[in-house]
């Protein structure tokens, strides 16, 4: 099992960046496009890689920081996660607390560097960064609370492994809830626009106005990581009560990831952006239907 | 299973009331409530079923998923009223005040000497949906939500009888729901004739309809 | 207890010597900063073995007060937080000389209230009979009092300090009127007011009565919410490193008492555990979000102070609640993370605080939005303000991670016990404190992000320069503390067993060598990072090795004339948060209406008052006043009169004995 926590730590390593191209399949198929390549997000990571770096002068180490800092968090917290059945490189009691932790430090770079700028924009983009993750904090850590009491188990390869299908209706609202976190974490409609164009409404494409480089490639491989693993959470609601073979469960939880891909798509394409003041309220909505499900789940 | 399902359902429901902004998507939430509690009272009892079982449920889903709904939304026309809920606990205040009164509920339903239901979660959903009603009625400006407020109050009790229906004689439970399709009609056609008269529903100006307000200038100044 | 006896003595010593020689403003300094490091040097070397091993160490010496006995008695409680006490006092000292190279008071002073405060605090934390506490309590108050004011009259800001004091001394009191009364009621029958001879059993009330007596009094100098209001008024006005010392060990001995109290009235009740993990809670809350509020460092660093306590006193109500269950691990892991974070905390917070004080020292101020860019100016004292930036953040790899994951383990352990109870405590810890971590990471960022990054926003923080290499010294050991912390807590923590044992109970060995294990894999996560990002680092720059990095002005979205003032202030910052609490912050906005054809220049203020202090010490003021003033004929003036007053009082006492 453990061979097979290694292939799927590899698998998302390589593959996080072709969740972006589904979507933007996706996306161009609805918009009847014929859209960019598949391997578009890997070509725009190396083209990024082999340019020069162009700093503000406002600028000091942590701006440097920033995006390193990031993508050694996210790795790092991918050991935590496992797909289904399949488990995590690493597992201990109360290791979700430490992966939505690990998260937090990566955010807390990210946004200190788009301060370092000194740009009113980056400034903006940060601070709406720390509300929006402040409010979508005790929802997945609620949602991590539901499923370990429902399943007894205090790690989230033990929890994965145990969940039953007799969880049900508790468990549909997990899964809501963590879509929700999921859209909101990755910057995804209807909270964050990636392709929007306008400074004033980015959230998190504006932190990242002022990197460049091999830097912005850091950045938006991070961020590929973090979809990835957010996405493995997500997934294994459905997935592991229905598959307990772990080769299966590696492989269904592969095809899973891009049907979410697929699904994230279908709502970017259906649906508008939220208003900004209405955001709060949709975190909420989150974390109430979290508490619903540990009320079921109790009762 | 679809007990608890059909349960989660009316928890939601409840709180997407106390979160929801607009009193179209309020009133068909309401309406969703009613149809979940019709079918509940299929799923709790067993094969075969009972003919006065599916008479009640044919009938509380005729009078709450329909009729209620219908009548409300026909007044919400009518009397052209703000479409936004005007609350006076804010919406979000509104939702975590929610969260609350359900674990308090919990705790409620674990300690009350009930007679044994169909599900645990039975009686908690019930005081549940009860007091969000009372909430909706003290918490929020409009006439029509008040209405509301007492179709979800009554809900409450509706679900009470469907979970220990066999201590309940079920001709109440028909009583209760014609006595509500009355009420609603009444408070529905004086809301339409106050509407008439003060070209306001607001209940904060209902409150000049008291005694002392005769003494005040005239209660029909215009609405903004 | 020789080793102690001697630690005490050299600090009594270099407080009188300071004083003494306050005419040369060397010789005071090197007094007064050699009695606190020598003795605090002293006392950690004998301190730390004690913490681990749970031997007391007990010294009596006879003393002619009634009830009381000069006894001290030194266990693993006592010792563990000594730790805190002597560590910040020391480097506290040797800051000092740096931040007070330039002062043209009198040093002979402060320095013997420096050494008192640390003399007091360490005999309230070691003190075994109630009358010598209460009076080291009060030594400490008043010590603290003086340090706190002693920048009086410096600058303008006089009646801010003069205000921050009086405060400081009202509530101080208010919560040693609470103590006496516990004592007074505790100690109703027995012989003596030693600690051991005081039982709940033997007091003129039930247990829970006292119980809410010293959560009243040892609250209000921990700072639990809504007893915290002297908090945010004094560290913003005291140097920073009384400070760092008030705020990392002072406000510890408050939770320290409450401990040693809670051991004397025996076993605990449940409601006494949800009524902490609710304080706990409700401080925590408000403190990051008043936190998040605050324009003035030091203020945020105070009310995240608060919030601190508060974490505290959730793994106290965790721990008792663990205790009435019966469920070793929560009692355990709840305390034990409770007792970690009372150390962490006076880590990242005295770190914090002495860097403040930096940032105070090179440019005047401490006001956020008259700071900025300071990271390039000072990149040391930045680079260290981070680490405790991202340490009291709760993020790893730092040491606040550590507490708060095992305050979070506890929670998650109650909950693997079946009742509907404990999944609710687990979900209400867990919730909470993400909520809580989110905001600290959001009031935090904005802290280091407005002072240390962008552009400077005044020529005063653009002509910043580093500090005394002193200053520096301390900060980095705190530092260093922090990451040792966060690396060997796993180590660390079986060590804390004997004292674990005496407040549960029961035997903690097995949950804590289970939290241990997971400590030890995060301290390993830890250690991949900092490895991966040294990594990456060079990796960087071997990519770069070749290529150009141009220098560049910040994008500004096709803006060609940028300016400092465009950047993000605090209030900006956190505006999007502070929105959702606009109720609990109390805002009010002054925003005159623009009147005539030409509006004249319009100024808009808007404040957040803490709502502890208006809704509740300002109307109980209110009322104090109100009998004051129909108290005050008696106060004429006249030497006669009080001279009749006291032959009346003799009088009446007199009667009164020989009646009964």
């Amino acid at each position: 099992m453990q061979a097979l926590a290694l292939v799927h730590l590899a698998v998302a390593l390589l593959a996080a960046p072709l969740l972006l191209s589904v979507i933007n399949k996706t996306k161009a198929f609805f918009g009847g496009r014929q859209g960019p390549p598949w391997l578009q997000p890997y070509r725009e990571l190396t083209k990024l890689l082999h340019k020069g770096v162009a700093r503000s002068r406002s600028t000091s180490w942590v701006f440097v920081a920033g995006p390193i800092v990031s993508v050694a968090a996210t790795a790092l917290a991918l050991c935590l996660v496992p797909l289904g059945v399949v488990p995590a490189l690493v597992a201990f009691p109360g290791d979700f607390v430490l992966l939505a932790y690990l998260l937090g430090l990566a955010r807390f770079f990210t946004v200190s560097a788009a301060l370092d700028t000194g740009s009113a924009f980056e400034g903006m983009g940060a601070s709406r960064e720390v509300q929006l993750s402040a409010l979508a904090e005790p929802g997945l850590l609620l949602a991590f609370v539901v499923l370990a009491v429902a399943t007894q188990a205090l790690s989230l390869t033990g929890l994965f492994a145990r969940l039953g299908t007799d969880g049900g209706p508790a468990l549909v609202l997990v899964f809501v809830a963590l879509l929700v976190i999921f859209l909101s974490e990755n910057s995804r409609i209807p909270v964050d626009d990636p392709n929007t164009h306008l400074e004033l409404t980015m959230i998190h494409e504006v932190m990242i106005l002022d990197h460049s480089g091999p830097d912005l490639a850091l950045i938006h491989y991070a961020a590929a990581l973090k979809m990835w693993l957010l996405g493995t959470l997500l997934i294994g609601v459905p997935l592991s009560p229905w598959v307990s073979d772990g080769f299966a469960s590696l492989l269904l939880g592969v095809l899973a990831m891009f049907a979410l891909a697929v699904l994230v798509g279908v709502i970017e394409s259906s649906t508008a952006r939220l208003r900004l003041t209405r955001l709060p309220q949709w975190l909420l909505a989150a974390f109430v239907l979290t508490a619903v499900a540990l009320f079921v789940v109790m009762g | 299973m679809w007990t608890e399902f059909a349960l989660m359902l009316l928890v939601l429901a409840n709180l997407r009331l106390l979160g929801g902004s607009r009193l179209l998507a309020c009133i068909s939430t309401a309406a969703f409530q009613g149809v979940v509690l019709g079918l509940l009272p299929l799923t709790v009892a067993s094969w075969p079923l009972d003919p006065r079982i599916v008479l009640l449920s044919l009938l509380s889903l005729l009078i709450k998923g329909w009729g209620l709904p219908v009548l409300l939304r026909k007044a919400l026309r009518e009397t052209s009223v703000n479409r936004e809920i005007q609350p006076i606990v804010s919406l979000n205040l509104s939702l975590l005040f929610g969260l609350a009164v359900l674990a308090l509920s919990g705790w409620l339903g674990s300690r009350l000497p009930l007679p044994t239901s169909a599900s645990a979660l039975g009686a908690p959903v019930a005081f549940f949906t009860l007091f969000t009603g009372l909430f909706l009625v003290v918490a929020r400006r409009q006439a029509l939500t008040q209405v509301l407020g007492y179709l979800v109050l009554e809900n409450g009790i509706f679900l009470f009888g469907v979970l220990f229906a066999h201590s309940t004689p079920w001709i109440v439970e028909v009583g209760v729901l014609l006595d509500l399709l009355v009420g609603v009609f009444v408070m529905g056609i004086t809301l339409f004739h106050i509407n008439r008269a003060f070209d306001a529903i607001d209940s904060d100006r209902l409150a000049q309809l008291h005694d002392l307000a005769v003494q005040r200038p005239s209660p029909t100044e215009p609405t903004e | 207890m020789n080793t102690l006896a001697s630690a005490l003595a050299l600090f009594a010593l270099g407080g009188v010597l300071a004083l003494l020689t306050h005419r040369s403003k060397r010789w005071a300094t090197r007094f007064g900063v050699g009695g606190a490091v020598l003795g605090s040097l002293l006392g950690l070397w004998l301190s730390l073995p004690a913490a681990i091993n749970n031997g007391v160490d007990q010294l009596s010496i006879q003393w002619s007060l009634p009830y009381g006995s000069f006894s001290l008695a030194l266990d693993a409680l006592s010792a563990f937080f000594l730790l805190p006490i002597f560590l910040l006092s020391a480097l506290g000292a040797l800051y000092g000389v740096g931040y007070q190279e330039h002062s043209k008071r009198r040093l002979g002073v402060f320095w013997f209230f420096y050494n008192g405060l640390v003399l007091s605090m360490v005999l309230a934390v070691t003190a075994s009979n109630a009358v010598l506490f209460l009076m080291a309590w009060e030594t400490m108050a008043l010590s603290s009092f003086f340090l706190l004011t002693f920048e009086l009259g410096d600058k303008e800001d006089h009646p801010a300090v003069r205000e921050a004091g009086i405060v400081y001394l009202i509530a101080t009191q208010l919560g040693t009127a609470c103590l006496l009364l516990l004592f007074l009621l505790l100690g109703h029958t027995s012989p003596s007011l030693d600690f051991d001879a005081l039982t709940a059993s033997g007091a003129a009330a039930p247990a829970g009565v006292l119980f809410l007596l010293a959560l009243l009094g040892f609250g209000t100098k921990a700072g639990f919410v809504p007893l915290h209001v002297w908090l945010p008024e004094a560290h913003p006005v005291a140097p920073s490193h009384v400070s760092a010392l008030m705020s990392g060990a002072m406000i510890k001995t408050g939770i320290y008492a409450l401990l040693r109290i809670m051991g004397v009235l025996g076993q605990p009740s449940a409601w006494w555990g949800w009524t902490l993990l609710g304080i706990g809670l409700a401080s925590a809350l408000m403190g990051v979000v008043f936190a998040l509020a605050q324009r003035d460092l030091k203020r945020l660093l105070a009310y995240s102070s608060v919030e601190n306590i508060g974490i505290i006193g959730l793994g106290l109500g965790l721990g008792v609640l663990g205790q009435v269950h019966g469920i070793a691990t929560l009692a355990t892991l709840g305390y034990a993370g409770a007792l970690l974070h009372v150390l962490n905390h006076s880590l990242f917070k005295g770190l914090l605080f002495l860097s403040a004080g930096a940032v105070k020292h090179a440019t005047g101020s401490l006001h956020l939005d008259a700071l900025g860019g300071l990271m390039r100016r000072m990149p040391l004292t930045g680079s260290l303000f981070l680490f405790g930036a991202v340490a009291i953040s709760g993020l790893p790899p730092l040491n606040g991670f550590i507490s708060e994951f095992l305050l979070m383990l506890a929670a998650l352990d109650g909950s693997a016990a079946d009742g509907a109870l404990l999944h609710a405590i687990a979900a209400i810890v867990l919730a909470g404190l993400g909520l809580i971590g989110g905001l600290a990471l959001a009031a935090f960022t904005k802290a280091f992000g407005i002072v240390f990054l962008g552009e400077a926003r005044t020529p005063q923080a653009a002509q910043a320069k580093e500090c005394h290499p002193l200053m520096l010294a301390s900060i980095f050991t705190l530092a260093a503390a922090c990451v040792g912390m966060a690396l060997f807590s796993w180590a660390l923590l079986p060590g804390l067993a004997p004292l674990l044992d005496g407040l549960t109970n029961t035997s903690s060995q097995e949950a804590l060598g289970e939290a241990a294990s997971s400590l030890r894999i995060i301290a390993g996560f830890g250690a991949a990072l900092l490895l991966l990002v040294g990594l990456f680092a060079l990796l960087r720059r071997r990519l770069l090795r070749d290529r150009e990095e141009r220098i560049v002005g910040t994008w500004g979205c096709g803006y060609l004339a940028p300016s400092a003032r465009m950047q993000y202030r605090s209030s900006s910052y956190a505006d999007p948060l502070t929105r959702l609490f606009t109720g609990l912050l109390r805002k009010q906005e002054h925003r005159p209406a623009p009147t005539g054809v030409v509006p004249e220049p319009q100024r808009y203020e808007r404040h957040s008052s803490d709502p502890a202090r208006s809704l509740i010490f300002a109307p109980l003021h209110r009322l104090l006043l109100g009998l004051a003033i129909w108290l005050r004929p008696f106060q004429s003036g006249r030497v006669q009169l009080y001279v009749l007053y006291i032959a009346m009082t003799l009088l009446a006492l007199l009667a009164f004995a020989f009646w009964s």
